[in-house]
Formats: C-alpha cells, sequence, structure tokens
C-alpha cells in the first residue's frame, strides 16, 4: 500500500475583545437577547456608512507582533460579497489583497521535536450573524431567526502555511495560538462560544511527490478534540479514495460531531467566487513606526518566554512549565501561589495533578475554581514543615474543595496534625515492638520487609497523623 | 466578445437576480459594451504608479472604542417581513 504525506494548513479565525463593533458602535456583549445591538450600520441599511474601531487596528498590529509577522503600514479594506442570511449586506467588509500582517510564525513543540509553522497572514474582518434553526438540526427546520448581535463584531483570520504533516502537530499549532491570544488579551478564546474558530485545510499526497493533493476545506471544528479527530478521519476518508482510484474532490466540508464524520456542504461551492472590490466607504490606514514600536513595546510576557522563566526561576521541568503555561489563567494563578509558597516545584505538582483532575471532572476552568492560590500555596508548605503527610494533604485538599477555609484551619478542626513530637512516636515505637516480637525478630534477622509492617502499624496506631520518617528513624533505632 | 451569455447567467445568479431569457442578448451585449469602455483605460501606461486604494486623499478615520446603543429591539425588526423568537424569520437555508 502507498504511504502517505499529510499536509495541514488552519485558517483560524479569532473574535477581539474589543467593547464595540468593528465599524459601527454597537456593543459586542455576548449572549444578549437577539437583535439587541444593532444599529442602521451592522444592519446594512441603506446609506449607513461604517468607521473603523481603532482598538481593532491596535489588536491586530499587538497578535501579529506576538505571532512574528511583519506589519504593514499601508492598510485598506475590501468587500467579500456573497448570499447568505447572516450577512445583512450582502457582503462581508475584510481585507483582501493587503492584509495587515505578514510572514509569521510559531514554533511548537510535538513529541520531543521542535518545529516552525509558518503564518502566511492576519487580516482584519468583521463577524457575520447568526442563524438560529426552528427545528432540531438544519435539515429539520423549516426557517431559521437571524440575529445580528454578532454581525460586525471584529475578527482576525490567521492564516498558517501549509506546514503541519499530522493531527497533533495542527493541535499543538492551535493550542500554541490560543495562549498567545490569550496571554496578549485580543481574544478571550472561548471555543464553545465561538470566539475562537478553526478551519482546517486537509490534503494527502503520496510520499515523494512534489506537488501537495487536492484539499478539502473543513468547517465548524470548535474544540482541539474536533481538529484532532476531523483530520484523522479525513485523511483517512481521503486515503480510501485514492485506493479506490478515485479523485479527491476540491470542497468545503462540514464536521459532524456526534457522528464523527466530515459532509460535504456542496452549497459553499458557488461562493467561493466572491468578487473582492475596494470597500469604497473606508478610507485607507496608514500605520507609523511610533504606532507600531509604541504597541511592541507593550507586548507582554507571552507563552515561550514564561516557560523559560518557570524553568529558570522555579526549576520546573520544561514538560510541567509547558503545561502550566498553556493557560494564561493556569500560569497566573501559579504566580500568585508561588509568592507565598516554600516548594515551587510542590504548587506544579498539585496544579497538574489533583487540582486539573478536579476541575476536569467537573467540567470547569481554574477561574472557576474556589481554591485560591493562597491557600494551595499553604497547603504545600503544610507538607513541606512536616505538618501534613502528603495522604493526610490529600484529605485536606477534598475539605478545601467543599468549603472555602484555611488549610491551617481545616487540619487543626479535623484533628489532622502530623504527630511530630518525639515523645508520642516513642511511646507508640516502644508499643509497637512490644506487641510484635516476631516482626522483630525477623528485621534483625536481616528481613528488612519487617520494618513496612512494624511502620504500617505505628500508622495505623496514629491514624495516620505520625511523622512516617521519624517513625522510620526511631524504630531503626529501637531495634539496633 | 469577452462576455458570453452562459458568463451572464453566471453573474446573474451570483448576484440572485432573474435575468428572462429574452433579454438574455441585451444583457450580453451591454457587459460586452462595459468591458470594452474599461479596455480603453487598460491601455493607459500606469507603470511605477501606486493603485487608487481609494479616491479621497484622505486616511486614518478612527474612532475610539465605547460602545454606545443602537436602535431598540422594536425598530430594528420593523421593516422584518416576518420574525420568530426575535430574529429576522428567512425561510430554511440548505447547508
Ligand atoms: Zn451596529
Amino acid at each position: 500500500m502507498t504511504k502517505y504525506i499529510t499536509v495541514i494548513g488552519l485558517e483560524v479565525h479569532a473574535e477581539l475583545k474589543t467593547k464595540s463593533k468593528a465599524f459601527c458602535s454597537c456593543s459586542t456583549a455576548f449572549g444578549s437577547a437577539p437583535n439587541t445591538h444593532v444599529c442602521p450600520v451592522c444592519l446594512g441599511m441603506p446609506g449607513a456608512l461604517p468607521v473603523l474601531n481603532k482598538q481593532v487596528v491596535e489588536f491586530a498590529i499587538r497578535a501579529g507582533l506576538a505571532l512574528n509577522c511583519e506589519i504593514k503600514k499601508f492598510n485598506k479594506f475590501d468587500r467579500k460579497n456573497y448570499f447568505y442570511p447572516d450577512l445583512a449586506k450582502n457582503y462581508q467588509i475584510s481585507q483582501f489583497d493587503k492584509p495587515i500582517c505578514e510572514n509569521g510564525h510559531i514554533d511548537v513543540n510535538v513529541n520531543g521535536e521542535e518545529k516552525r509553522i509558518g503564518i502566511t497572514r492576519i487580516h482584519m474582518e468583521e463577524d457575520a450573524g447568526k442563524l438560529v434553526h426552528s427545528g432540531a438540526t438544519i435539515s429539520t427546520s423549516d426557517s431559521s431567526a437571524v440575529d445580528y448581535n454578532r454581525a460586525g463584531v471584529p475578527l482576525i483570520e490567521i492564516v498558517s502555511e501549509p506546514d503541519m504533516r499530522s493531527a497533533e502537530e495542527a493541535r499543538a499549532y492551535m493550542e500554541n495560538l490560543k495562549a498567545i491570544l490569550e496571554y496578549t488579551d485580543v481574544c478571550d478564546c472561548k471555543m464553545q462560544e465561538g470566539s475562537l474558530r478553526c478551519d482546517a485545510n486537509i490534503s494527502i499526497m503520496p510520499e515523494g511527490a512534489k506537488e501537495f493533493g487536492t484539499r478539502a476545506e473543513i468547517k465548524n471544528l470548535n474544540s482541539f478534540r474536533a481538529l484532532v479527530r476531523a483530520i484523522e478521519y479525513e485523511v483517512e476518508r481521503q486515503k480510501e479514495i485514492l485506493e479506490d482510484g478515485g479523485h479527491i474532490v476540491q470542497e468545503t466540508r462540514t464536521w459532524d460531531d456526534a457522528n464523527g464524520v466530515t459532509l460535504s456542504m456542496r452549497s459553499k461551492e458557488e461562493a467561493h467566487d466572491y468578487r473582492y472590490f475596494p470597500e469604497p466607504d473606508l478610507v485607507p490606514v496608514q500605520l507609523d513606526d511610533a504606532w507600531i514600536e509604541r504597541v511592541r513595546s507593550e507586548l507582554p510576557e507571552l507563552p515561550a518566554q514564561r516557560q523559560a522563566r518557570l524553568v529558570k526561576e522555579h526549576g520546573l521541568p520544561e514538560y510541567d512549565a509547558s503545561l502550566i503555561v498553556a493557560t494564561k489563567a493556569m500560569a497566573e494563578y501559579f504566580d500568585e501561589a508561588v509568592k507565598t509558597a516554600k516548594d515551587s516545584k510542590g504548587v506544579s505538582n498539585w496544579m497538574l495533578g489533583d487540582v486539573s483532575a478536579y476541575l476536569n471532572n467537573e467540567g470547569i476552568t481554574i477561574s472557576e475554581f474556589k481554591v485560591t492560590p493562597a491557600h494551595l500555596a499553604e497547603l504545600v508548605n503544610l507538607t513541606k514543615d512536616g505538618v501534613l503527610s502528603s495522604k493526610l494533604a490529600k484529605k485536606v485538599f477534598a475539605e478545601m474543595l467543599k468549603e472555602d477555609k484555611a488549610p491551617s484551619v481545616l487540619v487543626k478542626e479535623l484533628g489532622l496534625e502530623q504527630v511530630s513530637d518525639e515523645g508520642a512516636i516513642l511511646k507508640l515505637v516502644e508499643e509497637t515492638i512490644a506487641e510484635n516480637p516476631q516482626s522483630v525478630a525477623d528485621f534483625k534477622a536481616g528481613k528488612d520487609k519487617a520494618i513496612g509492617f512494624l511502620v504500617g502499624q505505628i500508622m495505623k496506631k496514629s491514624r495516620g497523623k505520625a511523622n512516617p520518617g521519624m517513625v522510620q528513624k526511631m524504630l531503626k533505632e529501637k531495634m539496633q | 466578445m469577452k462576455v458570453s451569455a452562459d458568463d451572464v447567467k453566471y453573474i446573474a445568479q451570483l448576484s440572485r437576480l432573474t435575468v428572462p431569457e429574452t433579454e438574455m442578448e441585451k444583457f450580453t451585449e451591454q457587459f460586452n459594451q462595459i468591458l470594452n469602455y474599461a479596455d480603453i483605460l487598460q491601455k493607459i501606461d500606469t507603470a511605477g504608479i501606486e493603485p487608487t486604494a481609494h479616491v479621497l486623499p484622505v486616511s486614518n478615520v478612527l474612532r475610539e472604542d465605547v460602545a454606545k446603543e443602537g436602535v431598540t429591539h422594536e425598530e430594528a425588526l420593523s421593516n422584518a417581513p416576518a420574525v420568530h423568537n426575535g430574529g429576522f424569520k428567512v425561510p430554511r437555508v440548505i447547508e
């Protein structure tokens, strides 16, 4: 069987976090009643004129610089014409041949290998409205209701080079891109709410081929999981067609998440003839060095820099640091906790272990996590200082999830302080030695295993509270 | 002839316009007249001249990012032929 190489390029739409829309002053608030943030401009009324929001340009420059792009000084807008009810004007204001950013890249790490993924361009445009279908699915609906609240919300479209060769690389690119957009605070990156959306261009070619195969464009990828599954499905679909001697049709397909398949969207075919022309209602935007350099100087710490800092200043392993910095809120939680924690690695272990497990289980993000960074730091310190064994720390953590109390308070309330008092431990050691002559004899005869049993007995007597290190040490001393 | 009757049909379809078969010849003729006129302009030597993005010598007309009230929900829907759940009701669009 022929071996195939997968070629993937991603087109990502990110809604910008402005207060008002791109070309009118309507609010961009999400989740309001339909058609309550609308005006003649975003409803496409004849004669209404657009005026560009300065913050849109600011955010586009910021994103472009963070993604290592060249910023183009001359900018103009164009009309992209197509008929669809989510677009009141029947054209979308976009940038066609003069995008604001070009030639950027993101470096990703997949299975320990560094790879540079090119970014062809980033352009500014406006979002469309939303169609709400009357039935359960589009095919069982006889009509749709259009909500124009989202129409005119500013977007940047980030187009990658076809540089990715696997679903893992595409996922890594998307994760890095999302983190950078979050850190630069240009987009809130909620894939489920649609503020960050991804389309994938996927093709395959026989190993050694010089030209890419015919590609399919997959839409509706609104989670990392959907992106990975859709690529895997689509690659198999294309392989089967080629193996059967068929041809791939260049087309737009949609990802059906419930059934795990991609489906052809025939209606989108002719829509590719967009008949772009310059938007006569908007004048060009001319950037100067002062503007670009001011934005550059205000760039925040980016994920890659933050990761390097966590490794250098806090001694975290690269992999752990990469997980912490992947979401901005996670990285901020870490930075806040280590302010008072005596053990940074301990904080990271908790966050990547029990905390992440709890968040996944509850289906919430760290921003919704009730335990404060200061309380988690205190828990880490209680363990570090020997007040709590790691086993009891987990018990206290379980309580912290239930009530908003400092771990030191919970330790007292639950009577869980680790016993490190020599006299008290000595008493337990002596009792246990007296009760288990056989194990003592075994230990003296060289059976090291016997000590584990004796330690276990003492921990049981103390209900887990005796300091295990001290127990071990004093047992050995007593039996010598 | 730069444009055929088929091109006119395709452009009419993209524009969602119905062009009666009886008028097809007339439209094809007119399309070609327009393109022939453009051909005259194409003959001018524009080497070294920046394309004109806008006819006015103005740039950077920008507004501050401040949200304001638009029209009311009722006003917004007042021209809608049909309304459903607070939205503009449109025929089902097949994807
Ligand atoms: Zn508006």
